[in-house]
């Protein structure tokens, strides 16, 4: 039987019970090993005047101390070249690396570091929407303008128009294991970088820039993370490049990791948005038009950015079809950490917009927003594409547009959405959760119970799997049989708990025809697969799968083809299965089968490559196809509030997710019971606080609340949806690592519905996230017209 | 500052190891005792990566200072299982994929064995209660209890 859609357990599983498993902290370093940490800023914006580090550079075990002046423009950015290691004048947020201390042990360079006396001429800091978008502080000249149809005209003749605002939260990754690198300097020069990064070519990039080294003299190497969630797509590199520079000021080996205050204050976090809407609609809720404006908080640099906001434009429509419709961005500069890559990348963002315009309009139709949702449904995909109803994506120019009658409907980027299977996976849901019947048992609870009120709500998600950024879409493997049949698996996919390093071992296993126990799984490593994408857009094991697969297959067509010909055959006859080979007649082990070829001088080795087919995407016009394929899902959660203390629990929840034809449906229920824990928590416990001097207040577990091990539904019942990919992914299956962080946003409906409870209908909740107990109790006591 | 000169036992073995008074139980088993399977999570006691057996007790050694482990009977990850013979616990956590980056595991395994000594029949609010200490960032938590109470079953000789 294949090894592939097995639920095998993570490949490192043994190794994380026993504490044995290696993280960049835990790899025993020589002696002589120095440690760096970094002295930060304590203003948002200014000059700095003055560093008085007289203290640091006498501090028990400094070796040395650097400063902008000393190394220049050493760039960590990911994009823009705009975020040198350490600030060069001016500084730009509060946790802005400034100097840079070079130690004996970690804590003498943390405690040094804390010596430093700065002084700075203030400038004014940027901190809101409100005054960025008065200052005109900006990225790209002004803000992204997508449009299809007319929207304000169609906006116009609704016959219903409903506008509202919605503010949701940023979210720090929180990744168990903080950042962390160590680097070692080679001969001739050369830097050995080990980094807990989910982007190791972006590392050895970075590290080469700074050294002014071609990156054929960087090496990185990535085993595993204690947790990335987009964290560690661009955040690693200032630890990286610090180590390298200090490696090579000292010619010894490096390591730097923050502790968890440092982590949360210097690096970036999810972006947040504010989101104004308004929607026609006609009398059975259909909408006509609809008009978004993004306002998005992107921090001091340009980071990433640009592709998250675009991803948050191209997920305004969520799963619904919009003929007519405009979206304003605005990505705005900010005196904060720069707002980087997390779990969905703007996708959540974009999705939570018109979830919440759902939402609105059930409640001032008085629908029920299941319905309403599905009379908005993207039209069923048909079995056979006939391409009908494409001519008429192009309506009379002067008319709004009319839902077509029949065939493919677009996105409102263009792209045919013709695997939508959103309206089975509804009816299944709303079956295996009983929703209509939970609904009036709520519906009698809230009648009966003037305290605790419960809400209900189901939601679904479409999400677009690809990188909006074409060329990243591509992934190479190396993979090499040993004359005793044991294989040596490397590709460009980073592991960071998610279990690609699993699935794609099983990937190779099942195209050898042998046992997991066969395949070596081998850290990432930038000497083996050069030019390699971030792990990230849940694309690692799309991308990394066929590139391994084609690296497998060719080395046993190699192996079939050897045996063949010596058996007078033709290679398709060769089998490989159960850790044989048949071939002629004879049953050899597949060791034998190797020893075989070796001895007959066949090549064992073989890189594999992969580029994802069919996309296209002029991301200026926002036209064209961007995604290659969407996935799919949908949850229901109730919970319970207490209208007095503005409490909540999540009681239960029902998942319904789409993975394809699973690689591994153990491993892709973790992504989604995790997925969704963590969606929940960005839009509940989640909240990140500035204070008007922009220092972040929440830095810590203590302050900032992650899901606890209470906070999970009491009843969670998780189900994955069988059907393939009608696209031509690997083994069928779908990427699984962001979409179902959007399941959390059932539970902040869900918590609108208990607050809607509280009051006489009149008045639509329009409830912020995160949905703190604060943020509800104010929601009930709007409903309550101030009484609580 | 000078080292104090630390004598304990860690999973049954006398060990000795100098400690910087500031150093904290945690430096002191990764750094110089190189048990690196307890983790820093935060280093403020919030998180329970770090968490370690204290003469019966359970602790977040990122908040006990590794002098104070003078004389000390210690247990870790490193200690949980008999030779190549896993501990239930371990076993559960591995078929119920309860864990996924594995960084906060050997936290939650030292703490769910800790709760298992106390309480050998835990109901799932009392696993919950006594697990609130764990942060895990990955798993959502749901296999993470199904594993305690199946082991706990296990251990009772009733699975
Ligand atoms: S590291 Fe000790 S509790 Fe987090
Ligand atoms: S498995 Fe990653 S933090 Fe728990």
């Amino acid at each position: 039987m294949s090894l592939v859609h097995k639920p095998l357990p993570h490949d490192a599983a043994p190794l994380h019970v026993t504490g044995e498993a290696r993280y960049v902290d835990d790899i025993p370093t020589p002696t002589g090993t120095l440690h760096l940490a970094f002295g930060l800023s304590e203003i948002a914006h200014g000059e700095i005047v003055a560093m008085d580090l007289g203290a640091v550079k006498t501090a028990p075990g400094v070796v040395a101390v650097l400063t902008g002046d000393d190394i220049g423009h050493a760039d960590c950015s990911p994009s823009n070249n705009d975020e040198p290691l350490l600030a060069l004048g001016t500084v730009h947020y509060v946790g802005q690396p400034v100097f840079l201390v070079i130690a004996d042990s970690h804590l003498n360079a943390r405690k040094a570091a804390r010596l430093g006396k700065i002084s700075y001429a203030e400038k004014p800091a940027i901190l809101t929407v409100d005054e960025a978008l008065a200052a005109n502080e900006r990225f790209e000249e002004g803000p992204r303008i997508w449009e299809r149809g007319s929207p304000a005209d169609a906006i116009a003749s609704a016959a219903h128009v409903i506008e509202g605002r919605l503010e949701m939260g940023g979210q720090e990754h929180f990744y168990l294991e903080g950042q962390a690198a160590l680097v070692s300097p080679q001969e001739g020069g050369d830097m050995h970088v080990v980094s807990s990064t989910q982007h190791p070519t972006e590392i050895q990039h970075k590290v080469a820039h700074a050294l002014h080294l071609p990156m054929n003299a960087v090496r990185v190497e990535t085993r595993r993370m204690g947790g990335g969630f987009g964290g560690k797509e661009s955040q690693g590199n200032h630890l990286a490049v610090a180590c390298a520079l200090a490696a090579r000021l000292t010619g010894k080996p490096c390591k730097m990791r923050y502790d968890r205050d440092d982590d949360m204050v210097v690096t970036g976090k999810r972006h947040d948005f504010r989101i104004d809407y308004k929607v026609g609609v006609d009398e059975n809720g259909l909408i006509q038009g609809v008009d978004f404006i993004h306002y998005t908080r992107a921090g001091w640099s340009m980071d990433l950015t640009l592709p998250v906001a675009d991803r948050a434009m191209l997920h305004a429509d969520n799963a619904y079809w919009l003929p007519n419709i405009r979206i304003e961005s605005h990505r705005l500069r900010t005196n904060m950490c720069s707002a980087t890559a997390y779990r969905g990348f703007g996708g959540p963002q974009g999705l939570l917009g018109i979830e919440r315009v759902m939402d609105h309009v059930a409640h001032e139709l008085g629908l029920d927003p299941v319905e309403l949702r599905k009379r908005n449904f993207y039209r069923a995909s048909e079995p056979a594409r006939s391409g009908a109803g494409t001519g008429k994506r192009f309506s009379a120019e002067h008319s709004p547009k009319q839902p077509e009658q029949s065939g493919v409907q677009t996105t409102p980027y263009g792209q045919p959405v013709e695997d939508f299977i959103l309206h089975e996976m509804l009816a299944r849901l709303e079956q295996t959760s009983d929703y209509a019947a939970r609904k009036q048992a709520v519906a009698a609870w809230n009648a009966a119970n003037p305290v605790l009120k419960k809400g209900l709500a189901l939601t679904p998600v479409k999400f677009g799997i690809s990188f909006t950024l074409t060329h990243l879409n591509q992934a190479g493997a190396l993979v090499h049989v040993y004359q005793d049949g044991s294989i040596h698996l490397n590709h460009g996919g980073t592991e960071m708990g998610q279990g690609l390093f699993q699935k794609l071992a099983q990937v190779a296993a099942s195209a050898f025809g042998v046992g997991m126990d066969a395949v070596k799984i081998t850290a990432t490593d930038t000497a083996k697969v050069p030019n390699t994408s971030a792990t990230a857009a849940s694309s690692g094991s799309d991308l990394n799968g066929m590139a391994v697969k084609a690296a497998c297959d060719t080395i046993r067509d190699r192996i079939a083809e050897h045996l063949a010909e010596r058996h007078q055959t033709s290679a398709d006859k060769v089998v490989f299965a159960e850790g044989r080979v048949q071939v002629g007649g004879e049953d050899l082990s597949f060791a034998e089968a190797a020893m075989s070829a070796y001895q007959a001088r066949v090549s064992l080795s073989s890189t594999g490559y992969y580029a994802t087919p069919k996309l296209a995407w002029d991301r200026v016009k926002g036209e064209g196809r961007p995604f290659y394929y969407f996935a799919y899902g949908a949850c229901c959660a109730e919970v319970v509030i207490d209208t007095l203390t503005g409490e909540n629990r999540i009681l239960r929840v029902d998942i319904l997710h789409d993975a394809g034809a699973s690689l591994n449906p153990a491993l892709d229920r973790g992504q989604v019971e995790g997925g969704f824990v963590q969606g929940a928590g960005w839009l509940t416990t989640e909240e990140l606080v500035w204070d008007a001097k922009g220092r972040l207040r929440t830095h810590a577990p203590s302050t900032y609340k992650i899901p606890a091990c209470g906070d999970r539904p009491r009843q969670f019942n998780v189900e994955l949806w069988t059907g393939a990919n009608p696209e031509d992914t690997i083994h069928k299956s779908k990427a699984v690592g962001e979409p179902p962080f959007m399941h959390g946003i059932a539970v902040l409906m869900a918590l609108s519905d208990a607050v809607a409870a509280c009051g006489d209908g009149s008045d639509y909740v329009a409830l912020d996230a995160p949905a703190t107990p604060e943020r509800i109790l104010a929601a009930v006591k709007r409903q309550r017209g101030g009484y609580v | 500052m000078s080292k104090i000169h630390v004598q304990a036992t860690v999973n049954g073995d006398s060990v000795e190891f100098l400690a910087d008074p500031r150093e904290t139980l945690l430096d002191c088993l990764r750094d110089h005792l190189d048990l690196t399977g307890a983790k820093e999570g935060c280093g403020t006691g919030d998180c329970g990566a770090c968490s370690v057996m204290l003469n019966g007790r359970l602790v977040s050694s990122c908040l006990v200072l590794g002098v104070e482990a003078e004389g000390a009977e210690i247990s870790t990850i490193e200690g949980m299982a008999d030779g190549n013979e896993l501990h239930p616990l371990q076993r559960k956590f591995i078929e119920h994929a309860a864990l996924q980056c594995g960084f906060c595991t050997p936290g939650f395994l030292v703490a769910a064995k800790a709760l298992l000594e106390k309480n050998p029949d835990p109901s799932e609010s009392e696993i919950r209660f006594w697990l609130a200490g764990n942060l895990c960032r990955c798993t959502g938590y749901d296999k993470i209890v199904r594993a305690v109470q199946d082991a706990a079953a296990e251990m009772r000789g009733a699975a």
